[in-house]
């Protein structure tokens, strides 16, 4: 079809071509866009060029250009300073407003002694709302969403047994400074028996059915320069909090899992098992280098909420 | 020059044709990606930053290995929230010498540009063996078997050549060794030096203790000396909020 009669016209639609011709008779039909789509097009070049002018752009040698919008924000000594906008600026200026926002009610917690954030019901819901986030975000990994802790691992923050005690000043102190949990083992200076005898001696303590005559050789060893438990358990086995050792009287385990094992002679291997290999974990963090001050007296205030007081 | 040109020759030219696109293409990440390479305002200039000891490396070769950046991403962008979840935003600075960077966009589970220091060496542990048991809802993988497996440390020295290659200041004689000790400390310096990297991994698993067992060097106690030194170089109580501002 050498001598195409519709030259520049499809046979159909009618519509342009480009006017190549292949091999004679292939030809490229020729469909602008449609006018809205290339208005558009020029607008986005529009909106681009705008853009450049207020916002940080192109490079130039070893700099940029700025733009015309500059975020306002306050420097280390309070005075205010300006820069052009980038996502760092409006980030200080964005932790300064909230700050601001929230400031009467730190300053109010601040200021006011632990006892008395408990007496203002506006500003004790603050507190523990906030508390809650911040200990969602960096307690509940070890001590559970609940504060429950998980035996054998992380203490549980809900029951009213403190190691380090639960006070205030002591949760404060826990939190801003973390903890070291440390029990020499006895595995080398004890033989089998003796270790035995003491088991059985720390779980009669709590109420648990021992062998009475191991458990009285247990107290001696106890009690004795061999053993010296109380040394750091104190003569009670009440455990002294001043250097975080273990009440061995109650039924609150941290270590050997002894609530959860089902009959008595796995609990007492339990114990054994702690009293020969000692302990060299239960590392707490300290937090001062991670949270503000701020954020410590809530999470203090929130973590004594759960179960603090002795 | 341009009157006489048609498209016809491009498109009929398919060498022309392969240069062009080349340059197309490249247009984007010369424009976007090279200024960086040239700007001042890069690299903040901050105390702290150093090269991974030879034991936090080979964490690190493992963190790699096992995919780990395929859900967690090492990058606290500059937003509100990020920062009070995760702690500071990430500097350049401070992956620096990373080869390669870990930054990912991915996040199934959370960033980890700032765990170190977060939890004790025993949760790492209990929680790489078996993620669910210390957070229930989660949906991490075990990985039990980088506590039973002893760490490779035949290689420990090639490894740290290769990334002196790529510009990392590992010292392989007197005279580097001498450089690094000016500019990171001397105590620094002598876990950089690639003839005592065995004794020196070694040393630090032994001190560290961070699997809880001193009788081997595991690849969980490379795995947790890593992810405990992740973001902890830089101390930012010793930085005014505004000096960081003006590296962007």
């Amino acid at each position: 079809m050498a001598d195409n009669p519709h030259h520049g016209q499809t046979q159909s639609a009618g519509a342009q071509t480009t006017g190549h011709v292949w091999d004679g008779d292939l030809q490229e039909l020729n469909n602008p866009l449609p006018a809205w789509w290339t208005y558009t097009f020029y607008a986005t070049m529009v909106f681009a060029l705008v853009y450049w002018v207020i916002y940080p752009s192109w490079p130039i040698g070893k700099g940029f250009l700025p733009g015309m919008s500059t975020i306002t924000y306050l420097n280390a000594d309070g005075k205010e300073e300006s820069w052009h906008w980038n996502t760092r600026a409006k980030l200080l200026k964005e932790s300064q407003d909230a700050v601001i926002a929230q400031k009467p009610y730190y300053d109010k917690v601040a200021g006011l002694p632990y006892e008395q954030i408990g007496k203002d019901p506006e500003l004790s819901s603050f507190v523990l709302s906030a508390g809650k986030a911040v200990f969602s975000d960096n307690c509940a990994g070890c001590h559970q969403a609940g504060g429950q802790g998980k035996v054998g691992l992380f203490p549980n923050l809900v029951d009213d047994d403190w190691l380090h005690g639960g006070g205030f000043d002591k949760i404060n102190q826990t939190i801003s400074k973390g903890r070291r949990g440390y029990m020499p083992p006895f595995g080398e200076a004890l033989d089998q028996a003796q270790v035995d005898e003491l088991a059985q001696y720390v779980f009669s303590l709590s109420g648990g059915k021992a062998d009475p005559v191991k458990a009285g050789k247990g107290k001696e060893l106890f009690h004795s320069q061999t053993g010296a438990c109380y040394y750091c358990h104190g003569d009670d086995a009440k455990g002294r909090q001043v250097i975080g050792s273990a009440n061995l009287t109650d039924k609150v385990w941290l270590w050997a899992d002894v609530p959860g094992l089902a009959d008595d002679a796995a609990k007492i291997g339990a114990i054994k098992k702690v009293i020969a290999g000692g302990l060299d974990k239960g590392v707490m963090p300290a937090w001062e280098s991670r949270l503000n001050a701020e954020q410590i007296k809530l999470l203090t205030v929130y973590v004594h909420e759960l179960g603090g007081g002795k | 020059m341009f009157k006489n040109f048609k498209h016809e020759k491009i498109e009929t030219n398919a060498g022309l044709l392969l240069v062009l696109t080349m340059i197309a293409v490249s247009i984007g990440g010369l424009v976007e990606i090279a200024p960086l390479f040239f700007l001042k305002d890069t690299m903040e200039n901050v105390a702290g930053v150093r090269p991974y000891t030879p034991l936090e490396s080979r964490g690190r070769d493992i963190y790699i290995r096992e995919g780990c950046y395929t859900c967690h991403s090492q990058m606290i962008r500059p937003f509100r929230d990020e920062q009070l979840r995760y702690g500071h935003y990430s500097l350049a600075a401070e992956s620096k010498y990373d080869h390669p960077f870990q930054w990912g966009s991915k996040r199934t589970g959370p960033d980890l540009a700032r765990v170190g220091g977060k939890y004790s060496n025993e949760w790492h542990v209990q929680h790489l063996i078996k993620p669910v048991s210390v957070v229930p809802e989660s949906v991490m993988p075990n990985y039990l078997w980088l506590q039973e497996t002893k760490l490779d440390v035949s290689d420990v020295g090639d490894r740290m050549r290769a990334l002196r290659v790529t510009g990392v200041p590992y010292s392989a004689n007197g005279e580097e060794y001498q450089r690094n000790v000016k500019q990171f400390g001397e105590a620094v310096a002598k876990t950089l030096h690639i003839p005592d990297a065995l004794s020196n991994l070694v040393a630090q698993a032994q001190e560290g203790n961070f699997d809880g067992d001193r009788s081997s060097v595991s690849e969980m106690d490379a795995m947790v000396a890593y992810l405990q030194v992740l973001g902890t170089m830089v101390d930012f109580s010793k930085i005014k909020p505004e000096d960081l501002v003006k590296f962007r």
